[in-house]
């Protein structure tokens, strides 16, 4: 299914009891194919936003519209089954094996035994489970195979909305990392609109293509890319919000290969260097197929950095070996160019 | 009123070991025949009110899960149901009832109302939140939760009410010839100073609820094979 857009028109709730909204006139776009993070501290009413868009928690007022249609036009239960939904403790039915959790929406529509069978299979590779996991209990599974298992739940009969709540707020540091590089990757594949909430900025900045920044009573600070948010915060809070390295984190938006590396001379073994106009004004050794041997003066190159690396783990490295510039090789290990402290703060001009 | 026909058996006459009130597995052997009747007067009482508690109760647990107001009301009066002594239970219900498996049935399912209502809902409100909240969030109805999640995921703790009542309503239903319903007790109390049939009936009432506990036992292991994973 073509992923869905998603627009929040002045939704409010004030809970039962409460004279303070939890989310109060909410107001934002989001087109589809995209990843809206919303992200804040605890009671800035992100959960409850998301939860709105499914219905679990009723709207006091304003509207949330789904491709065009406000959600509140169809019934709850059909409208959750059309978009996908994962939690943070998963929620996997522990009475149901892999096969049985996943297949759950298809069967609520009705699907045919041989079309879920095919589907639960598909599902399960896209999301990097073994096949022979489809029998088991989820309590047979390590967290991160059941935060997958959640994921392909979720996706089961392709919806062209996913709303997904901390998904990976349980996994240990590591795991987390490469789940949310997988789930990039995933999303790579299938473009759905997704609603992600989370309380961690660094994950925002990583999964989010924008973000939105909810502050205490469930008010909108700033709802922006996140190249935008840490290059313009819009106000104190957000600024707080972000951190105090916001600098180094727009570092780690921008990979080796998007900047303009700089030239140094090269040179072969026992030639002489070339003259002209360089960048860098040493010249650097390379091998016959143009590898970075050593700087001619010596000096080790080092560090290596690849097109693929993020700014930040450059900038880190270079720090590490006291050095201002740095070769850069492709993925043969060929020299591509050099990279300078300067390139890191013209890149945050 | 005459509740029972107490026999007075002359045992004069017969081998030393009858004669001499001891436990005689030919007497046993010789006169099994004798409890075949009283013992599935038994089974059927047992099983009947359990299966008949079991449909009030899980009805009534069903309904206080979502208006738990009636929780509170239905612990009482199951509670009160439960304490009264269930010979004062047989007496007042004779006149209203009459003897028979009736009056005996009304009593026994009665005390099995506390054990599974509280089974079923504790049951019930074990069930983790977040597959409940998961469930929800993907589009199941109210009634699809509660038939394909929540009380499959139940199941263990059902079962284990069903067991503990099954159990004890062998042993109260031993009573139940008071009420004129025949069964184990019966045979019992007919020759209550005779160790050979004391031990016999007894020794069958143990049986039974042994029977039906692994019964039970084995249901549930059958149909919770995700426990076992």
């Amino acid at each position: 299914m073509e992923a869905a857009t998603l627009e929040f028109q002045e939704a409010t709730k004030v809970y039962a009891g409460s004279t303070e909204p939890a989310v109060d006139h909410l107001s934002l776009e989001v087109p589809a194919g995209e990843i809206c993070v919303l992200v804040g501290p605890s009671g800035s009413g992100k959960t409850t936003a998301m939860r709105m868009v499914n219905r679990m928690i009723p709207m006091t007022s304003g509207d949330i519209v789904l491709d065009g249609h406000s959600v509140t036009e169809r019934k709850p239960a059909e409208l959750r089954r059309e978009i996908g939904y994962a939690i943070q403790q998963v929620g996997l039915f522990p009475h149901m094996t892999v096969a049985g959790n996943v297949a759950t929406v298809p069967r609520l529509l009705g699907w045919d035994k041989k079309k879920i069978a095919a589907r639960v299979d598909e599902l399960l590779e896209l999301v990097s489970l073994e096949p022979d996991t489809r029998d088991r209990y989820p309590s047979q599974l390590s967290g991160g195979q059941r935060q997958r298992v959640g994921v392909a739940r979720a996706l089961a009969v392709d919806p062209p909305l996913m709303l997904m709540d901390e998904p990976f707020g349980a996994i240990d540091p590591i795991n987390r990392d490469r789940l949310q590089n997988e789930f990039l990757r995933l999303q790579e594949e299938i473009r759905k609109t997704v609603v992600f909430v989370t309380h961690d900025i660094d994950e925002a900045i990583k999964v989010g293509d924008r973000i939105a920044i909810l502050q205490k009573g469930g008010r909108l600070a700033q709802y922006a890319t996140p190249e935008e948010l840490l290059a313009h915060p819009a106000n104190e809070f957000v600024q707080d919000f972000v951190g105090a390295d916001r600098a180094l984190k727009r570092l780690t938006l921008q990979h080796v290969r998007d900047v303009d590396l700089w030239r140094a001379p090269l040179v072969r073994d026992g030639e002489e260097p070339p003259t002209g106009d360089f960048d860098v004004p040493y010249p650097l050794v390379v091998d016959d197929v143009g590898r970075p041997v050593r700087w001619l003066s010596g000096s080790k190159a080092e560090p290596l950095i690849e097109l693929d690396d993020v700014l930040r783990n450059a900038l880190s490295q270079m720090l590490q070996e006291e050095t201002q510039y740095a070769p850069v090789v492709d993925e043969q290990g060929k020299i591509a160019g050099v990279l300078s402290v300067e390139i890191m703060g013209q890149a945050l001009q | 009123m005459i509740l029972a026909q107490v026999q007075i058996h002359n045992r004069a006459g017969q081998e030393s070991c009858v004669a001499d009130n001891g436990l005689c597995p030919d007497w046993i052997w010789d006169n099994f025949d004798r409890y075949v009747n009283p013992f599935w007067d038994h089974v059927y009482l047992t099983v009947v009110a359990v299966a008949i508690g079991f449909a009030i109760s899980f009805a009534l647990a069903l309904v206080a899960y979502r208006r738990r107001w009636l929780i509170g009301p239905i612990v009482n009066v199951t509670a009160i149901l439960y304490t009264i002594p269930s010979l004062a239970l047989f007496f007042l219900l004779l006149p209203v009832t009459g003897r028979g498996n009736t009056t005996a049935l009304i009593a026994l399912v009665a005390y099995t109302l506390l054990i599974i209502f509280r089974n079923v809902l504790a049951g019930l409100d074990n069930v983790p939140e977040e597959a409940k909240d998961a469930g929800r969030g993907m589009g199941l109805t109210g009634g699809q939760l509660l038939w394909r999640i929540e009380l499959p995921l139940a199941v263990p703790e059902i079962i284990a009410g069903l067991r503990v009542a099954a159990t004890t309503t062998v042993g109260l239903a031993t009573l139940a010839f008071f009420a004129g319903a025949g069964g184990l007790g019966e045979q019992i109390f007919s020759d209550i100073n005779f160790k050979s049939n004391v031990v016999t009936a007894g020794g069958l009432c143990v049986l039974l609820a042994a029977a039906l506990d692994l019964g039970l036992l084995l249901v549930q292991r059958a149909v919770t094979p995700w426990r076992r994973a």
